[in-house]
């Protein structure tokens, strides 16, 4: 039927269940449907505002208008740098917590580890709901309450869970052998860390970092709550704007492309790494 | 096995024990350093669960001059607020956003594990540019859903882009329209039914592995429970005095939709690496014995991928439990007609400030997830373990 496929990666001569034609024809569909709402933001961002109107929504402009475009980055520019603040300084710091706990986590167990490991697990999964009026009282008492590090604290907070899973994980690899014979030699909890752990940790920094920046990044119930419209980062001020009935679509969608810039990067220059964070999330082993 | 990994701190008494005291200091370096992390998950997750369930517990809001006092007086009521929320005449609203949530995270996993089953089989063809379409296919996750909602609500305007591509006028997001109604008085039935039917899993289970106190207890129990449910557990005015119906709104197709955009990709991945993980071996064996290519995927592939549909369901559903910004984003926070439980409690603590009835809840969607999410820590933890 068709040339043979490549015989690469796995396996010699795949046959196939499904002919390649439909194949094509089933992915090129979905692909119109993954697409379909991206060719409608670029559209849309660089529309003037006059010519929006539902009538022709998918006809593209004629000439990219780059007014409502600019009008948008100024709008949502002090956002964006909100963003990048909360966002760098929370994964950073989330990052070096979770590569200490994830050491001390695998490498220094003690009785009961494994149960405090799976107690911290469960603040990954709960609904942030069912704490975000003590955080919000509290913020407020710390005097915290309205700025970005706030958000920042709770993020890391927040990040415990799985950075220090990530790193558990990625930690268990290293051989406790290799720890032994560090520790024959002398070396300590912090010179076994410094000199073992550490040269071999970029990888599981990548991915927690990756993880994490696009966590806090799309975040929005506790930057919705936390923030006053001076902290607020770009997720709130977009789902303000585009929530406003009178306002021109052009200014949303650009914010939109704004909002999703950096992740999007994120996953383009660096998908392996975000796809293991991905799967991480899901515990497994 | 499990010595290979023994963790060095339970030193048993071996030769190497020799070094023990400069291990000990190090050892209270290791809990000093994991102290502060055990404290603040400790306090904001379990503290403040346990502070959330104690507003719970009281009037806080009731009284709309003490609602946000710097000390507000907060008189402690018990369960009324979840009376309230399950069997008040004020809330059915609530009720609406339970029923929702569920019809959502069911429509949203069997979508989502279904594109994503599709696409990973087709990717499994080897394709020309599959890294291409895998590389399409998972972008969308790395949006934000205030994004996503942002893009979706203005495809699915009533007279925009999606209505214009189908030739319809539905309303996407605002649609009144009800499917699968049901009396909320029909409330006990239900949960029989659903109890019960565990019941019998379980006595199946029993059956199968020959343990015959289990099959009979189990059997019985639910048998017992789904005749108490039909003869009392309908049209039960001790449950709430009038008919009230509740169902799927359609207003949610669209947001179930942009969700399984999202998270489809997610399923694919999972399913890709699971189909790639079969060994060409085991294919190749089953050739042999005679099997079509549809049988390999029947017999070997498909039940080899159950464990990864299991904890697909777990992640897609404790996210879909949750969900609050796509519908914040998609729908705006006030559209009653998309409204869920996690949005309901946003508008009762922070715009109303009713506090004690938002951190009720906050509680019930609490105990949804961690139905979800507890035995399934559990069981993949111990795993973990062996």
């Amino acid at each position: 039927m068709t040339k043979a496929a490549p015989a690469a990666a796995h396996g010699s001569s795949h046959k196939t269940l499904i002919p390649l034609p439909v194949v094509y024809v089933v992915l090129g569909i979905m692909t119109l449907f993954f697409l379909i709402p991206m060719y409608m933001v670029v559209i849309t961002a660089f529309k003037d505002p006059a010519n929006i109107n539902l009538a022709t929504a998918w006809v593209p402009p004629t000439s990219p208008n780059w007014q409502g475009f600019a009008q948008a980055m100024q709008m949502f520019l002090p956002k964006f740098q909100n963003s990048l603040v909360l966002t760098i300084s929370a994964t950073l710091l989330s990052a070096l917590l979770g590569s200490l706990n994830g050491y001390i986590l695998s490498k220094w167990k003690f009785i009961g580890s494994d149960i405090l490991f799976a107690l911290m697990l469960f603040g990954m999964f709960i609904p942030y709901q069912s704490t975000l009026i003590p955080i919000f009282q509290t913020l407020k008492d710390l005097g915290l309450y309205g700025s970005i590090w706030g958000l920042v604290l709770v993020h890391v907070i927040y990040g415990i869970p799985i950075t220090t899973l990530i790193f558990k994980n990625y930690y268990s690899e290293v051989p406790d052998e290799l720890m032994e014979a560090a520790k024959i030699d002398g070396a300590g909890f912090f010179q076994a860390y410094r000199h073992i752990i550490l040269p071999i940790s970029i990888p599981g920094f990548v991915v927690v970092i990756i993880w994490q920046f696009t966590q806090v990044w799309n975040e929005f119930l506790f930057a919705v709550t936390l923030t006053n419209p001076d902290s607020q980062p770009i997720t709130v001020a977009l789902a303000q704007l585009a929530g406003g009935e009178a306002v021109k679509w052009n200014l949303p969608m650009a914010g939109s492309l704004l909002a999703a810039l950096p992740t999007l990067l994120v996953y383009i220059f660096l998908g392996k790494y975000f796809i293991r964070g991905l799967l991480a999330g899901s515990v497994k082993g | 096995m499990a010595n290979a990994k023994q963790p060095i701190l339970k030193n048993t008494p071996t030769p190497k024990a020799a070094s023990k005291k400069p291990l000990d200091a190090d050892r209270i370096v290791a809990a000093l350093l994991l102290i502060p992390s055990i404290i603040l998950v400790g306090i904001f997750v379990y503290g403040f669960i346990g502070q959330t369930m104690y507003t719970s517990l009281t009037d806080w809001g009731q009284n709309p001059a003490q609602a946000l006092a710097l000390n507000p007086e907060l008189k402690y009521i018990g369960f009324q607020n979840y009376a309230d929320l399950f069997t008040g005449l004020l809330d059915s609203r609530f009720r609406q956003d339970l029923v929702s949530t569920l019809f959502f995270t069911l429509f949203f996993i069997v979508g989502s594990l279904g594109l994503g089953l599709v696409l990973a089989v087709m990717l499994d063809q080897n394709p020309k540019g599959e890294s291409f379409f895998r590389t399409l296919f998972l972008f969308p996750m790395s949006l934000s859903f205030i994004v996503t909602g942002t893009i979706w609500r203005w495809l699915l305007q009533p007279e925009g882009g999606f209505n214009q591509l189908l030739g319809t006028k539905f309303q996407w997001l605002n649609s009144r329209e009800q499917v699968f109604q049901f009396n909320w008085q029909d409330i006990p039935f239900y949960t029989a039914l659903v109890v019960s039917l565990v019941f019998f899993w379980i006595a199946f289970q029993a059956f199968q592995n020959k343990k015959t106190n289990r099959l009979i207890v189990a059997a019985a129990s639910g048998l017992v429970l789904l005749l108490w449910g039909i003869i009392f557990g309908r049209n039960a005015e001790w449950v709430y005095p009038i008919p009230e119906t509740h169902g799927f709104n359609l207003a949610f197709i669209g947001i179930i939709i942009a969700a399984v955009w999202q998270m489809a990709g997610y399923t694919m991945a999972l399913y890709l690496a699971g189909i790639r993980g079969v060994p060409e071996d085991l294919r190749e064996a089953a050739r042999v014995d005679g099997c079509t290519e549809i049988q390999i995927y029947q017999k070997v592939i498909f039940p080899l991928l159950t464990p990864i549909t299991l904890s697909a369901i777990i992640i897609l559903g404790h996210i879909s439990l949750k969900i609050f910004d796509l519908v914040f984003a998609m729908a705006g926070a006030d559209n009653a007609t998309t409204d869920v439980p996690a949005l309901l409690m946003y508008l009762t603590s922070f715009r109303s400030n009713q506090f004690a009835k938002g951190a009720a809840i906050s509680m019930v969607l609490l105990v949804m997830v961690a139905a979800v999410i507890v035995p399934y820590l559990y069981t993949s933890l111990r795993k973990d373990r062996r």
